[in-house]
């Protein structure tokens, strides 16, 4: 009979040929695993194949799979030893194969890490080492398989084992043992080969049998998980999963997110009935409340004294697993535990190579397929769950893209934004900081008339908009027409319209937009004023100089400005009789004439991107008085 | 907690998550031991109610004993019970006596499958078979969607981990949810054992033969056996050799007929 926690989920995880699914089906034959007439069948495969006898062909019984002697697809199967029962894992070990990989593995207590030995280290090794970690994996074996192509060699087997332990060292990942085995040949497996009589570990099976279950977590408070509400009859169903901790008849219980609260009035059970509880980690429970509470899927329920965090906005490390990368600014479904919300990226602050272990120093702007990276998330309305690893279901979740599962991740911390959430304090900037998701700043474009300052804001104003930042545009032309109307091109006339136009840019960053100006603002001391007024006020601030030549901005001459200026019909006009200072150094310089507009557009978003999340504490001196 | 409990749980979890995301849940009922372990699931999954319909595709080759267990159950459970049978093809006279036997299950099975979820819009269905009882089964997910045609894209399978899903489908398409993948021919038989669940009497010995596994008549052998109990099964299953789809014929008929069969639609 089951005693408590005897099963263990193993994967067997490596690079693509090291001999993962050939070992798993060694492990069966070899212990009389496999049904009658099994291993005719899978001759009959291997001479259809013109191959010699494969042991994988047990694992990888898909048509494609035998032909092209490859794991496509993760296998589960049942095993047992006199000791304990299994459910073995078969991972493929292509790259291309990732996302089936991931689906096998993150459902195990522990792992069979593979290396060939004629090979050693491979990038799946150290992909798959990295991704154990993430997954939260901590007992791993390490198989040094194929020691036959290596005369079984003791020095070989050595340099793996150190060069393994130091890579999975990084990764808080230490492997229970290092077994040297010869999977096809049987060597090593079930007990210590005679060719390897320098091992002083345990041979392989004795070294899984050293595994065991992931037990529930001890002490931790009750998270159930809501599934749904039934109503199939006059009773309120509140139906789901106890993730952790316990719950009985009579237990104080409060919902999250949303705080609601009320008491454990039935248990309500199929086929026996008036049971009280309580009802342990791990098990479904179906219960009615004693108050008529608007409970929902995707809710927690937990002790009011010890909830779960609630937060919009978090970091977490994500592997991404779609062919179309992951943007900063990108908005899709995520999913933890039951619940569901629309998650912007905010930032990603660097992307780790998993095979290297190297970070990008600079935060990027995409994490593209198979890359790790931490992120900075923010979800539409509030979500609840238990952060740092404390509860791992309720610290991880999925991202979609489409139908699918296109990356996964954990949950580092929530970011903290009491401001905003108690509603009798007044509006500050930090709280529409809370509400937007960004803070407001001033992009200033300056160049010559003609140089791309109005096509790069709309364009810049689009892809803002569709990234869920809010953006504004104050253009030159316009408030000239409006705002400035009156002024002409004095010296002194210039700097007021600049001055009026920095005011304007202020309102509308103070009320939490990001804002591009267009306008040729051609005289240094004018624009030095206006950085420092939004220095004054908290604002972030940068200059961008758009630069075409003279001579480009004159061929282009859309509104044949340039034209009339050398008919003498636009006196002062800046370029012609009145000069242009350019910035001595701008946060960015975009060649205009040199780069096409895509170009340009990516570097002002990641500029733009960059001030709107800038954290410290923006609006210390000034905030109070705007 | 025992591994059966940690089953049930997962059983009951994979349930609830597909009534919750599909409009139109069916679940398919064979009357055998897996598919009454199913009904009962469904039945604690939803505190004794199941709410949803369930189906049996009648291949008109049904074991009389079979039948008498399907209209008590049904009274028993208060099933809202389909029964379906590809009528078009046993007009055209397909059936055992005249074809062969992976054209006859794709027939009165697959494409009675197809018709009854069209006839129905099921945007899911939820039915019984598990992993150890054959190598292409193996490679499933707990949600398997499937195209409009039917077809099982095997060789791009979504991804599918910490209790996440395919849980939408577009037009024509529907999931299947298999709740027991996990779970083996042991597993179903000390579950059944612990939670005394009825069952037809054709599981158990009757002059030294039973059944292991039900399908049609003409194609499925019983085995020689004296198990009489539940206990005596589990006995006997621990040191069998043979595989427990040996006695169907279809899916041995050629190299990895099974996987040609389920790519089609087949369970
Ligand atoms: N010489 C030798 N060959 C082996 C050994 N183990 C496996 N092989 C061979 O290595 C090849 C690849 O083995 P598989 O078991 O398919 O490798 P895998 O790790 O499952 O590969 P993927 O699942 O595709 O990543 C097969 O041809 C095996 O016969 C071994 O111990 N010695
Ligand atoms: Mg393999």
């Amino acid at each position: 009979m089951s005693t408590p926690h005897d099963h263990l989920y193993l994967v067997v995880v490596g690079h693509v040929d090291h001999g993962k699914s050939t070992l798993i089906g060694r492990l069966l034959f070899d212990t009389n695993s496999v049904p009658d007439g099994k291993k005719e069948r899978i001759e009959a495969a291997c001479k259809a194949e013109g191959m010699d006898f494969e042991y994988a062909f047990l694992m990888d019984a898909l048509l494609e799979e035998q032909a092209q002697n490859i794991t496509m697809d993760t296998t589960r199967v049942p095993f047992r030893t006199p000791r304990r029962q299994f459910t073995i894992i078969d991972a493929p070990g292509h790259k291309e194969f990732l996302k089936n990989m991931i689906t096998g593995a993150a459902s195990a207590d522990a792992a069979i890490l593979m290396v060939d030995a004629s090979e050693g280290l491979r990038e799946q090794t150290r992909r798959h080492g990295y991704l154990l970690s993430l997954l939260g994996l901590k007992q791993v074996v390490v198989a040094v398989n194929k020691m036959d192509l290596i005369d079984y060699d003791e020095k070989i087997f050595a340099r793996i084992r150190t060069e393994l332990t130091e890579f999975l060292g990084k990764l808080n990942v230490q492997p229970a043992h290092f077994v040297p085995i010869a999977a096809k040949h049987g060597e090593g497996i079930l007990r210590t080969s005679a060719h390897t009589l320098w091992h002083r570990g345990p041979a392989l099976l004795e070294a899984l049998e050293q595994f065991r279950a992931t037990p529930p977590i001890e002490g931790a408070p009750l998270r159930l998980t809501v599934q749904d509400i039934y109503r199939f009859d006059a009773r309120r169903i509140v139906a789901g999963l106890v993730e952790a901790g316990s719950v009985a008849v009579g237990d104080p219980i409060e919902f999250h997110p949303g705080g609601k609260r009320s008491r454990v009035k039935t248990i309500e059970s199929w086929p026996a009935s008036n049971f009280r509880g309580p009802i342990g980690a791990g098990l479904p429970v179906a219960i009615t409340l004693e108050d008529e509470l608007f409970v929902e899927r995707g809710q927690i329920g937990a002790p009011p004294t010890a909830v779960p965090v609630e937060a919009r906005e978090f970091t977490a490390r994500v592997f991404w697993l779609h062919a179309e990368p992951l943007r900063v600014g990108d908005t899709l479904p995520l999913r933890l535990g039951t619940q569901q919300a629309d998650a912007r990226i905010v930032a990603v602050s660097r992307v780790l190579d998993a095979v290297t272990l190297d970070a990008s120093l600079a935060p990027a702007t995409e994490v593209k397929r198979h890359e790790v990276a931490e992120l900075r998330l923010r979800v539409r309305r509030p979500i609840a769950f238990d952060a740092g690893g404390k509860i791992p279901s309720l610290g991880r979740f999925v991202l979609m893209r489409g139908r699918r599962i296109a990356g996964g991740g954990v949950i580092d911390s929530a970011v903290r934004e009491d401001a905003g959430r108690d509603d009798t304090l007044p509006v500050t900037p930090a709280s529409r900081t809370t509400l937007l998701g960004h803070r407001g700043a001033v992009i200033w474009l300056t160049g010559l008339s003609g140089a791309g300052k109005s096509t790069l804001s709309t364009a810049l104003e689009q892809r803002l908009f569709r990234a869920g930042i809010l953006p504004a545009i104050v253009d030159g032309d316009v408030l000239r027409a409006g705002l400035c109307k009156g002024l002409g091109f004095s010296d002194e006339d210039r700097k007021e319209n600049i001055r009026r136009a920095a005011e304007a840019a202020l309102l509308l960053a103070d009320a939490g937009a990001v804002v591009i100006t267009a306008l040729i603002s051609p005289f240094r001391a004018d624009r030095q004023l206006v950085a420092e007024l939004c220095g004054v006020r908290g604002v972030p601030f940068a200059e961008v100089f758009v630069n075409a030549p003279l001579a480009e901005c004159e061929r282009r001459d859309v509104k044949q400005l340039y034209a009339r200026a050398r008919a003498g019909q636009i006196p002062r006009f800046t370029g012609i009789d009145s000069p242009y200072e350019p910035p001595l150094a701008p946060a960015l310089e975009l060649r205009t004439d040199l780069e096409p507009v895509e170009q340009s557009l990516e570097k002002l978003f990641v500029l733009a991107t960059s001030l709107a999340h800038e954290t410290g504490t923006p609006f210390a001196d000034s905030g109070a008085d705007i | 907690m025992t591994h059966l409990d940690e089953l049930e749980s997962q059983s009951i979890y994979l349930l609830r998550e597909a009534y919750h995301a599909f409009g139109k849940v069916g679940m398919l009922w064979s009357m055998g031991k897996d598919s009454n372990v199913l009904l009962w699931l469904a039945k604690k999954a939803f505190a004794g109610h199941i709410p949803f319909p369930v189906i049996h595709v009648d291949t008109t080759y049904e074991f009389p004993e079979m039948l008498e267990f399907r209209a008590w159950a049904k009274q028993h459970y208060g099933l809202e019970l389909i029964v379906h049978v590809n009528e078009e093809a046993r007009a055209r006279g397909i059936g055992y006596e005249t074809t062969d036997p992976v054209t006859v299950t794709h027939e009165l099975k697959s494409v009675a499958l197809q018709q009854v979820l069209g006839l129905h819009k099921f945007d899911a269905l939820v039915t019984g078979i598990r992993r150890d009882e054959d190598s292409t089964r193996a490679k499933e997910r707990y949600f398997s969607p499937r195209n409009a045609e039917f077809e099982w894209d095997y060789k791009d399978q979504p991804p599918e981990f910490w209790n996440h899903f395919t849980t939408e489908v577009g037009p024509g398409e529907h999931v299947r949810v298999q709740p027991l993948l996990d779970w083996t021919e042991i597993d179903i038989w000390r579950y059944c054992d612990q939670e005394k669940i009825p069952l037809p009497g054709m599981y158990f010995a009757r002059n030294g033969r039973r059944f292991r596994s039900l399908g049609c008549m003409p194609i499925t052998k019983d085995v020689p056996s004296t198990a009489t109990t539940i206990d005596e099964i589990i006995e006997e299953l621990k040191v069998t050799r043979t595989s427990e789809r040996a006695g169907r014929a279809q899916d041995h008929h050629e190299r990895n007929a099974m996987q040609k069969l389920r790519a089609k639609g087949f369970m």
